[in-house]
Order: structure tokens, then C-alpha cells, then sequence
């Protein structure tokens, strides 16, 4: 495989479970609710998948995977939007709460030596005609299946939030929350509507991690994405075309170890470990101050 | 509300139960298990002092330096990396000056590491203040970037000489923290923990500082506008103070319990530090108190683990647990004024 190809394809393998987990994320925080719970809701999705997988086969692990998504987004719900309740704390109770319960079902169920665990892993369709485009063709559209669930996800989560009725009255819920009760929105439904499909998505890149890529479970294995999903829908200004762009670059920046690799660097492998996350950095330092975030984000000052 | 505060702890309560009858239902013997989490944790003399206070010293610490700086409104859930590069700075400078006394190198290993800690969440200061970074984002990101950063250190310049293990060398015996008493493991860090507990109570209680750390958290545009309050300076001192308690945490582990740096020095303390912080609602004292419970829970989960084979990460349920419950009973608020951003 050439240099340029394998830098595609990682960029690919990095960038689509982010994109599902923040698309998700974008639409929860338009409904005004910031759910730092999104790494522990990936968490469980991968969990989900493994159990869904050893038992049903792969597609019975993305259904479980989705399951689990939601359920660890309505456990967040209940404290965020039920209670009206601090959402950074609630957020990062429900991201504690992932790791501890997947990590001691995991070796209550599959025990402390787990390791070899492996679950087959659903392979690469080709598109047929697209994949056989020069140099873009296999990296973007001789995927696993998931990857072309958050192509299409991209475009409808644009289109719905830009061209319907109640995309129009999610948005009115993040940015005017009175104005958008005294128009007939039921926000509190809105919010636990918006929060299910962040669930649903979380827990679908959750899959992708298990099912498309490792073939395995680890405890902890979502490895803050779900932290870098959120910051990457700041990057992405809240819009979903633009996630979907700042989750390929972001994908790309991961990769350069292959570039790096290819050119001979011996630099410690640390490194590179740690470039996604020093980016991440660098990026919200470049942006942040300049987009506007919803207006009602995170307050849960009483309406 | 208050049947919605019912319905959510008791799903809270559910939720702990239910991981116990899952850990039943899948073969573990409980009640073992139950009897090894006391014994290992207040069942005997030795238990609760080598092992409960000496869990509880980096959480008391670490909470502390979280209450600093909720009360703040600051959310620094960045604990975890700043006790890191705490303790990398502590082992740096203990195995650097090994010729030196104890009165010299162990005061210079904890202003190293309390400076390592202000310095490393300054930067998580500096992102929220000039380019409006939300801070938790920011901490968490800087918390994976101090792991790695313990990583390549253990394994590459900071290897101990035989190059087989992924630690440093042992810290000369000048750079320990001494005991309390020969029979027991405690070490003098458990009371530098209590002493900067006081500090801190009397800090934000009786001094001007404190009043307008409060005030600032409580409210930043009031500070600013009727206090003449320099909500920017004020915030940024939060933001240091916080990381240098949390990095003198670090310090305090190496000097007094493990003697060298390696990776997973912290086994998650700048984490369960958010729950030891709320338990004691953000009061310095009740973090003693907090952090001795939690440093109970997590000594008696290791025996839990040793002798009835039940995962220490269990703990982990129970921390979050704790928070959910303070939550859905309305006791969990960092103070109201952090802005939405």
C-alpha cells in the first residue's frame, strides 16, 4: 500500500468514529445541553457491541452497541434535563459511572484475562465505481459499512436541522428557549429526543471502534474521544458539514505518524500518542474565541 | 421536583444494587467479598493506617485542590494531570540532588511539584481566559498529554539503569518522607495534607483573597462590576492554586509511598478528587473527612480484589454513584456562576 493510501486510510479509521459521536453531539448541544457524558456513552457502546457481538453476530452487536448508547444518554437525561441539574457534573458522573460499570462487568463476565477476546470484525464494502477513483477512491469509499452510515448521517443531520420544522425548533431550544415555549416547543421533549440520538450515535462509534476496527474490547478503550468529539463540534462551528470536515482533519493530523513513519523519524512513539490530544489544544485555542457557541448552552438557570 | 429528586436516587440506589447482584449472579461470592472491603479498610489498626489514610492522602489533596477550584467556578477536572507532572517533577528533583538532606530535598521535591502542578494548569487558565477554551475539555486533553508525557519519561531519559523496567531508580532514602511511627506505613504527607486543608479553610473563610475567590464563583459579573473585582487575575490564581495542591499530591506519593515514578502513578485520583469535593460540598475541612471515606472505599476495593476476586474498578460505580445521588438531591452545585459558554 503506498504512503499517500495508508495516510488516507488512517485518517478515515480516526476520523469516523469521531464524527458519529460529535453529529450526535451537535444536535444535543443545538437543544442547548452540553453532555460531557458523550465518553462514557462511546464507552458503552463499545461494551454493548461486544456483548451484542459474542452473542448475536456483528450486526446484533451495532443494534446492542446503540442500545447501550441510549440508555447511558437517558441515565444523563434524567439528571440533566428532568432535573434541570449542573450538566458538566452530571456529564462527568455518567462518564465515571461507563468506565466502572464496563469495566467490572468485563471481567465479571469475560474475566480478568479477557485479552484474547477477538469478535469478527465486519469488513470493507466497496462502493462499486467510487472506490475506483485515483488515490481517494479506496480510502474513502472502500469502507466498512459504518463509515458510510456517517456520510449519510452528515447530510441528514444538516438537512433536517436546516430544512424542517423541528430542526428549526431544536435550534430555537439552544439558542431562545422562551421565545421557542411560547411558539408550542415542549423543550424538555426536545432535549431527551435530542440527547436519544446523541445516545444512538455515541454508542454507534462505540461499534465502530469494537466492530470495524479492533476486533476486541479493552477497558477504557474509548480513550477521551468522546472528549475530543466535543471539542471537535466547537472546531466544526456546531454545524454539522463542518464537523464532518474538522473530524477529517483532525483524522489527518492523527495520521501523520504514517507520513513521519515513512520519512524515517525515530521520535518516541509517546509522541504521537499524545498529538491528537496536544492538537485538539491547539485548534480550540485557534477557534474557540471566534464562533459563537448556542446561546443557551449548559445554563440551567430556571426558564 | 421533589418526586423527580425521588425517581433519580432511586435509580441511583438501583444502579449500585444492581452491580452487586450482577457481580452475585456472575459467581462472586459477596459476602466475602463485603467482609474483605472492611477488613481491608477499617478492620484493623494497620489496615486503616497504612492502608485507608494513605489512599486518603492524595484524595484529600487532590479534592482540595478540586474545591478550590469549583468554589471558584473554575472546572478543573485536570487533578489527574497536574498530580502527574507533580510527581514527575518531585522524582526529577529527588534523583538529581541525591547528596542533598532531607530538610533541603523533600521541601524543594513538594515546591517543584506544587510549581510543576500551578504551571501545568496555568495553561488551561490561559486557554479559557485569552481564547475562551472551556476548561474541562481543555484539562482533560492536558490529563492524556501528562500520561504519555510519564510514559515516554519511565521508558526513555528518566529509566532506572538496567533499562528493563519502565520505572526510575529509587529515590535515595534522604528523599523520603518519614514515617509516623514504625509500625505503621503512614507517612508525615498524610498531616502536610491536613495542615494545607486548614490553610485552605482559613484562606477562603477569613481573608480578602478569599472573599473574592468566593465572590467570583458565586457570581463573576457582580464581582466585576459592583466588587472591582479582577475576575480575570482572580481566576487564574484559582486555576494555579488548584494545580499546585494537586501537584503537591504528586509529590507526596513519591516522597512517601512509592519511592519512584512510573506509569499509572495515579490510579485515577484526580477523578474520584470530583467526588471527594462534592461529598464535602466544597468545604476544605469536609474534605478530611470525605477523603479518609473514599480513601477507605478504595483500600477496601484492593482487598476486595486480592481476596474475593471482585474488580477494584467497582469503586469506580460506587464514586459515581455517590455524585448522581448528590446531584439528584440538589447538593451538588459548583458554584453558580461559571458562564455558559
Amino acid at each position: 500500500m503506498s504512503t499517500t493510501s495508508a495516510f488516507l486510510e488512517a485518517t478515515l479509521r480516526t476520523a469516523t468514529p469521531l464524527a458519529l459521536a460529535a453529529l450526535g453531539e451537535v444536535v444535543v448541544e443545538r437543544a442547548g445541553i452540553i453532555n460531557i457524558g458523550l465518553e462514557g456513552i462511546i464507552l458503552s457502546g463499545a461494551f454493548g457491541a461486544l456483548v451484542g457481538a459474542s452473542h448475536a453476530g456483528p450486526w446484533g452487536g451495532y443494534a446492542i452497541a446503540i442500545g447501550a448508547g441510549v440508555i447511558a444518554a437517558l441515565v444523563f437525561a434524567i439528571f440533566a434535563v428532568w432535573l434541570r441539574a449542573d450538566q458538566i457534573i452530571s456529564g462527568t458522573a455518567v462518564t465515571l459511572l461507563a468506565v466502572g460499570l464496563t469495566g467490572t462487568l468485563y471481567r465479571a463476565l469475560y474475566g480478568a484475562a479477557g485479552a484474547a477476546l477477538t469478535i469478527p470484525t465486519t469488513g470493507p464494502v466497496a462502493l462499486p465505481g467510487l472506490s475506483r477513483l485515483p488515490v481517494v477512491g479506496s480510502a474513502f469509499f472502500d469502507q466498512p459499512l459504518v463509515t458510510y452510515v456517517a456520510y449519510v448521517m452528515t447530510a441528514a443531520v444538516w438537512w433536517w436541522m436546516r430544512g424542517t420544522h423541528s430542526g428549526l425548533a431544536l435550534r430555537a431550544v439552544g439558542e431562545r428557549p422562551a421565545a421557542a415555549e411560547a411558539a408550542g416547543v415542549r423543550i424538555a421533549s426536545m432535549q431527551l429526543g435530542a440527547l436519544v440520538f446523541g445516545g444512538m450515535a455515541g454508542g454507534l462509534a462505540g461499534a465502530c471502534l469494537v466492530l470495524a476496527q479492533a476486533g476486541t474490547f479493552a477497558e477504557n478503550m474509548s480513550a477521551g474521544r468522546g472528549f475530543i468529539a466535543i471539542a471537535i463540534v466547537v472546531l466544526g462551528r456546531w454545524q454539522p458539514l463542518g464537523v464532518a470536515l474538522a473530524s477529517l482533519v483532525f483524522g489527518a493530523a492523527s495520521a501523520l505518524q504514517f507520513l513521519l513513519q515513512a520519512l524515517g523519524l525515530a521520535l518516541p512513539y509517546q509522541l504521537f500518542l499524545a498529538l491528537p490530544y496536544v492538537l485538539t489544544l491547539a485548534a480550540l485555542a485557534g477557534v474557540a474565541g471566534r464562533v459563537r457557541a448556542p446561546a443557551n448552552l449548559a445554563r440551567v438557570d430556571d426558564a | 421536583m421533589r418526586r423527580q429528586r425521588a425517581v433519580a436516587v432511586s435509580l441511583v440506589i438501583a444502579l449500585a444494587a444492581g452491580t452487586i447482584l450482577l457481580l452475585a449472579a456472575s459467581g462472586f461470592d459477596v459476602s466475602r467479598a463485603l467482609g474483605a472491603l472492611v477488613r481491608g479498610s477499617v478492620g484493623s489498626r494497620y489496615a486503616f493506617g497504612s492502608g485507608t489514610l494513605i489512599r486518603a492522602t492524595p484524595l484529600i489533596l487532590t479534592g482540595l485542590s478540586v474545591t478550590v477550584a469549583f468554589q471558584a467556578g473554575v472546572f478543573n477536572i485536570g487533578a489527574e494531570g497536574q498530580f502527574i507532572v507533580g510527581a514527575i517533577a518531585a522524582t526529577a528533583i529527588a534523583l538529581s540532588f541525591r547528596a542533598l538532606p532531607s530538610p533541603v530535598v523533600i521541601p524543594a521535591m513538594m515546591l517543584g511539584a506544587a510549581i510543576a502542578g500551578g504551571a501545568w494548569a496555568s495553561i488551561a487558565a490561559v486557554l479559557r481566559i485569552r481564547f475562551h477554551v472551556l476548561e474541562v475539555i481543555s484539562t482533560i486533553m492536558l490529563n492524556f498529554v501528562a500520561a504519555f508525557a510519564v510514559s515516554y519519561l519511565v521508558r526513555g531519559p528518566m529509566q532506572e539503569h538496567t533499562h528493563v523496567y519502565p520505572q526510575t531508580e529509587t529515590i535515595v532514602v534522604a528523599a523520603q518522607l518519614p514515617r509516623l511511627a514504625a509500625s505503621t506505613r503512614l507517612h508525615v504527607g498524610f498531616l502536610v495534607a491536613l495542615g494545607a486543608c486548614v490553610i485552605v479553610w482559613w484562606y477562603v473563610r477569613f481573608t480578602a483573597g478569599g472573599f473574592r475567590l468566593r465572590t467570583v464563583g458565586a457570581n463573576p459579573d457582580a464581582a466585576r462590576s459592583a466588587g472591582q473585582i479582577d475576575v480575570t487575575r482572580v481566576t487564574h490564581r484559582a486555576f494555579v492554586v488548584s494545580g499546585a495542591l494537586a501537584g503537591l499530591a504528586g509529590a507526596i506519593e513519591v516522597s512517601g509511598v512509592t519511592f519512584a515514578l512510573y506509569e499509572n502513578i495515579s490510579p485515577g485520583y484526580g477523578y474520584t478528587a470530583i467526588a471527594v469535593a462534592l461529598l464535602a460540598r466544597l468545604d476544605a475541612l469536609g474534605v478530611i473527612g470525605t477523603g479518609i471515606l473514599f480513601g477507605a472505599l478504595e483500600a477496601g476495593a484492593t482487598a476486595m480484589q486480592r481476596d474475593a476476586g471482585v474488580p477494584s474498578v467497582m469503586v469506580s460505580v460506587i464514586e459515581a454513584c455517590v455524585v448522581l445521588a448528590l446531584v439528584a438531591l440538589g447538593r451538588a452545585r459548583i458554584a453558580g456562576g461559571r458562564s455558559a459558554r
